[in-house]
């Protein structure tokens, strides 16, 4: 595909090869990434055990309010959350906006996100993302969608279910989709893999290799309206091996006490015991949106292809 | 001869690539992450993951005791990566509140080598494991800058700008490297850690 994925052959340090960067998402699992817009909230987020934040202008709840192009976010305001906190920082691009994407790398954040919450640049193709050091997260809704992703270079899926509405059915969705369709291509005699491969629109080698292997070759974390300890730790019975909460915690009564809930449900995603004592005494939790009452030109999942 | 059981503390980060070369490598590996699931292994792997998030779980459900009396036990644990800065007695560029276990003497700075688009890989010698140099992948990884009387330099990155930095230790029944042995298939780590397990 390009150099990256090339092996150490010598004894000279390679860096952005495919592995390293998706053995970065590997090092997130089982845990949460939280959409913070400054050093505070980034503070806050890493006080309350998330393993990664997501720096961004506006939480997607405040996009889908506001309205506008949403774009990437001003370099200070990055420096600033790379500055107050430890663990890694990602930071969204527009989909397509390879530009966009370079000026993160160069500004050393830890992940891309080319992401549907932002508005699309381009409304015919994603990021080469074998071109870059930085590895990259990407939506998908189903299977070919994330295969597509992984073809372009992605390192790492998450689910896109509906940004910025509190409403978790959107992920459910995605991530039971994403699982059934990997389900179907495990069940496949192996020469029905050709035409699978046509109609998910993706590779024949790597529908192969998650035919073969039952999973994804990269890691698979959900997003898109979560916004309880209990939505996270449905999100990772169906599946998912990390959460990201956008809006779901700044945009709730105790982003503090709520995001450490999150955290604890999230290891503990299968102990009901657990799960009911950090869902107690929250606050209130975001208002939200049902997806359904969104017109459909309004839904963010349906950006990206 | 019986397959030593060994937890992987499953808290959070890449548990199921240690379970996997675990079991690979001949032991029972299972996921640890309560203080009655400790009780039953014979050792313990601390996975690679982000260690601020391990340290606050393993306060909050309650682990750091029983694994702080366990390695006081002689219980052999190894950490890679997160791991290894969980069994440093000294970290650098943590949070303040960062505690790791009763562990190795040493001083670790966490992402010491850069962010993640300085992480690499590149070959590694370690003692003790025969063969070719083993190829080591480093993903925001710790170095070791100091090391105690009773600890053993068994890893050190042979090439580049980081060259010479210390990045495999053992102390005692203890183990812990910068890098993630669990990414690369290649097992002999694991079975170096299975063997000290059976051997404790």
């Amino acid at each position: 595909m390009s150099e990256n994925t090339a092996s150490t052959t010598g004894t000279a340090p390679v860096v952005g090869t495919a592995r390293v960067k998706r053995g970065m998402a590997e090092m997130l699992k089982g845990g949460v990434i939280m959409d913070v817009v400054n050093a505070e909230q980034a503070k806050i987020a890493e006080d309350a055990g998330a393993v990664a934040v997501m720096a961004l202008e506006r939480v997607p709840a405040d996009i889908r309010a506001q309205g506008g192009v949403s774009r990437m976010s001003d370099p200070d305001m990055i420096d600033g959350i790379i500055e107050a906190v430890s663990i890694p920082v990602m930071a969204k691009a527009r989909i397509g906006h390879f530009v966009e994407a370079r000026i993160l790398q160069s500004l050393g954040v830890d992940y891309v996100d080319e992401s549907e919450v932002l508005t699309p640049a381009d409304y015919a193709n994603h990021i080469d993302k074998w071109a870059f050091t930085v590895p990259f997260v990407c939506g998908a809704t189903n299977l070919g969608e994330a295969l597509r992703r992984i073809t372009e270079g992605a390192a790492m899926i998450r689910s896109k279910g509906e940004a910025g509405t509190g409403d978790v059915s959107n992920a459910t969705t995605h991530m039971r989709k994403i699982r059934q369709e990997i389900a179907r291509l495990s069940s496949l005699p192996a020469d029905e893999l050709y035409v699978a491969a046509k109609e998910l629109q993706a590779p024949y080698d790597l529908v192969k290799e998650v035919a073969e292997s039952g999973k994804l070759p990269v890691v698979l974390f959900t997003a898109g309206g979560i916004a309880t300890p209990a939505d996270a730790a449905m999100m990772m019975q169906l599946g998912a091996e990390g959460v990201f909460v956008g809006s779901g915690i700044f945009k709730a009564g105790n982003p503090a006490q709520r995001a450490a809930a999150i955290v604890k449900a999230t290891t503990f995603h299968d102990d009901p015991d657990v799960l009911a004592k950090v869902s107690r005494g929250l606050g209130e939790a975001m208002v939200g949106i049902n997806v359904d009452e969104i017109p459909q030109p309004h839904r963010l999942a349906e950006r990206g292809w | 001869m019986t397959a030593p059981v060994i937890g992987v503390l499953a808290l959070q980060g890449d548990v199921r690539e240690h379970v996997a070369a675990l079991a690979a490598a001949g032991a029972d590996a299972r996921p640890v992450r309560r203080p009655s699931e400790l009780d039953a292994v014979d050792g313990l792997v601390i996975p690679g993951g982000e260690s601020t998030t391990i340290s606050k779980l393993a306060d909050i459900f309650e682990m750091r005791e029983p694994i702080d009396k366990r390695i006081a036990d002689g219980m052999p644990v190894y950490g890679s990566c997160a791991g290894m800065i969980m069994l440093a007695t000294e970290v650098l560029d943590g949070r303040p509140d960062q505690r790791g276990f009763a562990g190795i003497e040493m001083t670790v700075r966490r992402n010491a080598f850069g962010r993640q688009v300085d992480s690499f890989e590149a070959p590694v010698e370690i003692a003790g494991v025969p063969g070719e140099p083993f190829h080591a992948v480093f993903i925001r990884a710790p170095w070791v800058e100091r090391v105690g009387a009773a600890v053993q330099v068994i890893g050190k990155v042979t090439g580049g700008p980081a060259a010479e930095r210390i990045v495999a230790v053992r102390q005692g029944n203890l183990l812990a490297t910068s890098f993630h042995p669990e990414l690369t298939g290649d097992l002999r780590v694991h079975a170096y850690f299975v063997e000290l397990v059976r051997a404790a």
